[in-house]
């Protein structure tokens, strides 16, 4: 067990530095670099001054070393915008992303497991088509269009629920901003988090549905039912321990995606997260806090990714007692 | 005794197309999909065409039917059946040549990205050793990040415009395809044909071409059509954002975009036919994708 | 009702006439045709027959496991002298596990692969009785005991895959017997297990269903099994029985060409250095199944008369009871 750890850890930390390579020289390296890194309204003498103080006149090697330097320190410049460290503001906004990201995830979890456990179960019925035709739904429809419609619908034409922004903000252990704890921040939080969950809703009814059908036809079912066992403890103990595994790490290693997705949904109902800043800087031209957001994505998808792997080593009693052997 | 020529060579009742053509048949999502898509596609083609007016081209608009709703009349006569935008271009009109936008870009993107995939993955397959392993691990960490991320970094680090949108969709996909043609390719190889055609000396590249190339293409083509759904979608997110095609090329991103502003007012109309508009172009790639998926691994039917 | 007077004599398992089809594409398959038989309490039966002769649907539809689209068509089957082919679910359930017990070839398969054995032997208490998870866990390991199994706590916390082919066998033997049933229905239990283990379970088996009075029927295609085993055997061909009797009986004079054929096959029935004997040919395919004996491809005795399917006829001694399902049945020795 501990073996695998250290080994997919180093495999972590060489994807890590394999993106900050990527990063490196899609900033640096491509394209003119002083256009990059130097706010486009500096004047001739502030350039020379700005490429000798950043370095650029140096060779290449020499500043992706510079660049390493600042990153394992935590600076990743300045933004040209706030003039605040770039680090810092991508990572003051990620608690809003977390909240929606996991508030999407849950709609997604409570509604697409029984959802498609049920599908699996009566595919012939007419619920059980009606899912499925809803699913095919759920990742045709663009997300930023039913974001759209959701405004209309909701607050707009309903008057129930706020367009945009998000709610009061109280700190969750004292540290945490969290807006979910009062009424009205929940209400600015369910518009965006339903529009956000709806493909990874739709892609968990499927995958349940298929892994459903799939237990249904194994023998240790059949044999579950010999044994007179009533079709609840079948359904809800044997056929959903056994569909559980793929789905947990399905659902988490979708959970990083969610994270990168909700940029277009921050957009949309202008959630004050990590993406609308992404998107605020691409269009403002603001590098440092662009290479700031890649490189701390990069690193919690790459995070998520090696949970998932121990995750579900633990949990797979084949996985976890062959290695104990 | 002579043998009568018919006899001996008996004619196929059924050819591979045929039966093909009796197994999409058979479902009716498919068909109404493919209906679907062949209605997108006419519009897309002929949009210059049956457009009731040329949303761009100023001298035909008039600042006075701006925002109005659906099925109103405007000043000129002329009836605006899905409404008019802020500068009152008509909706309908703007969708067809937003369609046409849409597709072209989407199919272009997907074809690129396949040539590419088709090189990668048979390179792979067929070169094995080193070659193989380095691309597959590429493969591998490309398509552990989402398309959305890699698509904005792309267009972060290029700037925007046509071609650097398209270049960016061709990166998303190229893994895809690569993976699949890499899957297929491998299979093929095993089988005694491949030996037989190397044991004959031929070219490598003969090889791959003329026999590798076309058994790996059915599971290709079925990702493709597929993809092209995927590409269509992510270009209107990434137009939507305001970082995709420019203003000069209004996609049915865009126009949704610019429908955002009109949301709060009520004037939904903006947003919500180029969405329509979208939806059915996607919802229908997909029926017929899903039925071509069926088709082609019988062992995946549900 | 079933009266005390008769309750004794009258037998615990008859199947009459029982036909499961499957409704395909392609046509109908007859899975099982036109089978009767009974067991007596106590009683072990063999079930003889290749694959696809329809044993284990047999089994299965005396357990009422048939999946759609398969169907029992025809027939019935009468345990303990009710009809239980119309019993709502809820009874067939309470039967279940309980009454009649299964086991399945390949435990494997049979035991999911992410529970406990502990989970997965308290469960099948608790489905029927309740009682105290103690009192389960007890029971338990002393089933586990029971069937030959050492250090019987280590078992209950590990999975199935952790276990020996062996073991896991017992484990399923423990769990058929649980309840107490007073049929087991054994589906080739030992067909997929090693051939040194195969004689431990078998041996496992018998002194269980002896010491506790239990029917048993064994299904397997494995003629030799039977014979030191079983009280009665059935012989089943393409769906139907073609031969049934005393073991002895059928065994010393069979009397249908196909369970001749099948003694003759047993290759340690065969001189040393001489040739194997087959069957020549192959079984009929069940779907859409012609009229007439589905033997007569094959048998060295066919004629005109074959044409037309046999009914499964009692001959000789009728206390001995040996039927055959043949126009020609063989002569051979006495009654």
């Amino acid at each position: 067990m501990l073996v695998e750890i250290i080994r997919r850890g180093l495999s972590s930390v060489v994807v890590l530095f394999a993106m900050s390579l990527f990063v490196f020289a899609g900033v640096y390296a491509i394209g003119n670099p002083v256009d990059i890194l130097i706010s486009p309204q500096a004047d001739p003498i502030e350039r020379e001054q700005a490429i000798a103080a950043l370095g650029l006149d140096k060779p290449l090697p020499e500043q992706y070393a510079g660049f390493l330097r600042g990153a394992m320190t935590g600076d990743l410049g300045k933004s040209f915008v706030h003039g605040t460290p770039a680090l810092a503001l991508v990572v003051e906004r990620m608690p809003a992303t977390l909240e929606l990201a996991v508030a999407a995830m849950l709609i997604a979890v409570t509604l697409g497991i029984p959802l498609g456990l049920y599908a699996g179960l009566r595919p012939h019925g007419i619920a059980g088509r009606t899912i499925m035709a809803g699913s095919i739904l759920g990742f045709s429809l663009p997300t930023f269009w039913v974001g759209l419609m959701l405004i209309v619908v909701f607050s707009v034409m309903l008057g129930w629920l706020p367009a945009s922004g998000r709610g009061p903000v109280t700190l969750l252990f004292g540290v945490l901003p969290v807006s979910f704890l009062s009424l009205a921040g929940l209400a600015h939080l369910i518009l965006p988090a339903t529009n956000l969950a709806l493909f990874k809703l739709a892609l968990l009814i499927r995958l349940t549905r298929a892994g459903t059908r799939e237990a249904l036809t194994q023998d240790y079912v059949k044999y579950a039912r010999a044994k007179g066992l009533k079709p609840a403890r079948i359904i809800g103990v044997h056929v959903l321990s056994n569909i559980m595994l793929p789905i947990v790490t399905v659902t988490g290693l979708e959970f990083g995606s969610v994270m990168a997705f909700a940029i277009v949904t921050e957009s949309v109902f202008a959630w004050p997260g990590m993406g609308k800043l992404l998107i605020d800087s691409i269009n403002l031209l603001d590098r440092p806090v662009i290479v700031a957001y890649l490189l701390v994505i990069v690193a919690i998808f790459i995070g998520i990714n090696l949970a998932v792997d121990l995750v579900y080593a633990a949990l797979d009693p084949r996985v976890r007692v062959a290695e104990a052997a | 005794m002579t043998i009568d020529a018919a006899e001996a060579s008996p004619r196929p009742t059924e050819t591979p197309w045929r039966h093909f053509a009796a197994e999409f048949r058979a479902s009716p999502p498919a068909v109404f999909g493919l209906l679907l898509l062949a209605a997108v596609v006419v519009v897309a083609l002929a949009a210059p065409l049956i457009a009731p007016q040329n949303p761009y081209n100023l001298a035909q608009l008039d600042v006075l039917d701006a925002g109005m709703p659906p099925g109103s009349k405007g000043a000129g006569g002329m009836t605006f059946w899905l409404g008019t935008d802020g500068q009152g271009r008509d909706m309908l009109s703007a969708i067809f040549y937003g369609l046409r936008i849409s597709l072209v870009v989407g199919v272009t993107a997907t074809l690129i990205a396949l040539a590419i995939g088709l090189v990668a993955g048979l390179t792979a397959a067929y070169a094995g050793g080193r070659v193989d392993t380095v691309l597959m691990r590429l493969v591998d960490i490309q398509l552990s990040f989402p398309a959305i991320l890699i698509a904005l970094i792309l267009i972060a680090m290029l700037g925007q415009g046509t071609g650097k949108v398209i270049a960016a969709l061709v990166t998303v996909q190229w893994a895809y395809y690569a993976r699949t043609v890499r899957g297929a390719a491998l299979v093929e190889k095993r089988r005694e044909y491949i030996e037989a055609a190397r044991g004959l000396a031929l070219s490598p590249s003969r090889i791959v071409v003329h026999h590798l190339l076309p058994n790996c293409l059915p599971p290709v083509l079925v990702v493709a059509t597929v993809q092209v759904a995927a590409a269509i979608a992510l270009e209107a997110t990434l137009s939507f954002l305001g970082l995709g095609l420019p203003v000069t090329e209004p996609s049915l991103g865009l126009l949704i975009a610019n429908g955002y502003q009109y949301l709060l007012s009520g004037r939904y109309w903006i947003s919500f036919f180029p969405g329509v508009a979208l939806v059915v172009t996607i919802v229908g790639i997909n029926l017929v994708g899903d039925q071509l998926r069926d088709i082609q691994n019988p062992r995946l039917r549900t | 009702m079933v009266t005390d007077a008769t309750a004794a004599n009258a037998p615990l398992l008859a199947v009459e006439a029982l036909a499961t089809h499957f409704a395909m594409r392609a046509g109908v398959v007859h899975a099982i045709e036109d089978v009767s038989f009974t067991v007596a309490r106590g009683e072990i039966l063999g079930l003889v027959g290749e694959s696809g002769s329809g044993k284990s649907m047999t089994g299965y539809s005396i357990m009422g496991l048939v999946d759609p689209p398969g169907r029992i068509v025809r027939g019935g089957v009468a345990f303990d002298g009710v009809e239980i082919t119309a019993l709502p679910p809820a009874q067939m359930r309470e039967l279940r596990g309980n009454r009649i017990a299964m086991i399945f070839q390949d435990p494997m398969m049979t035991l999911n692969p992410v529970l406990t054995i502990r989970t997965q032997m308290v469960e099948a208490i608790h489905a029927h009785r309740s009682v105290s998870s103690d009192m389960a866990l007890e029971e338990a390991r002393a089933a586990l005991a029971k069937v030959g199994i050492a250090a019987p706590d280590a078992r209950l916390t590990a999975y199935p895959h952790q276990l020996s082919g062996g073991t896991r066998q017992r484990v399923a033997i423990a769990i058929a017997l649980l309840n107490r049933p007073e049929l087991i229905i054994a589906d080739e239990p030992t067909t997929a297990l090693d051939v040194t283990i195969q004689g431990q379970i078998l041996h496992e088996m018998q002194k269980q269903v002896r010491d506790a009075g239990t029917a048993l029927i064994w299904i397997t295609h494995d003629l030799s099994v039977v014979a030191g085993l079983a009280d009665r055997v059935c012989v089943m061909y393409a769906g139907r029985i073609v031969e049934a009797g005393a073991v002895g009986d059928v065994l010393a004079h069979p009397r249908h060409p196909y369970t001749q054929g099948l003694i003759d096959s047993v290759p340690a029935r065969a001189p040393r250095g001489a040739r194997l004997r087959q069957i020549p040919g192959m079984p009929p395919s069940a779907l859409d199944p012609p009229p007439g004996c589905a033997f007569r491809d094959r048998c060295t005795f066919a004629d005109a008369a074959c044409d037309v399917m046999p009914a499964l006829r009692t001959l000789g001694d009728p206390v001995r009871a040996q039927s055959a399902r043949c126009h020609h049945p063989l002569d051979q020795g006495t009654a």
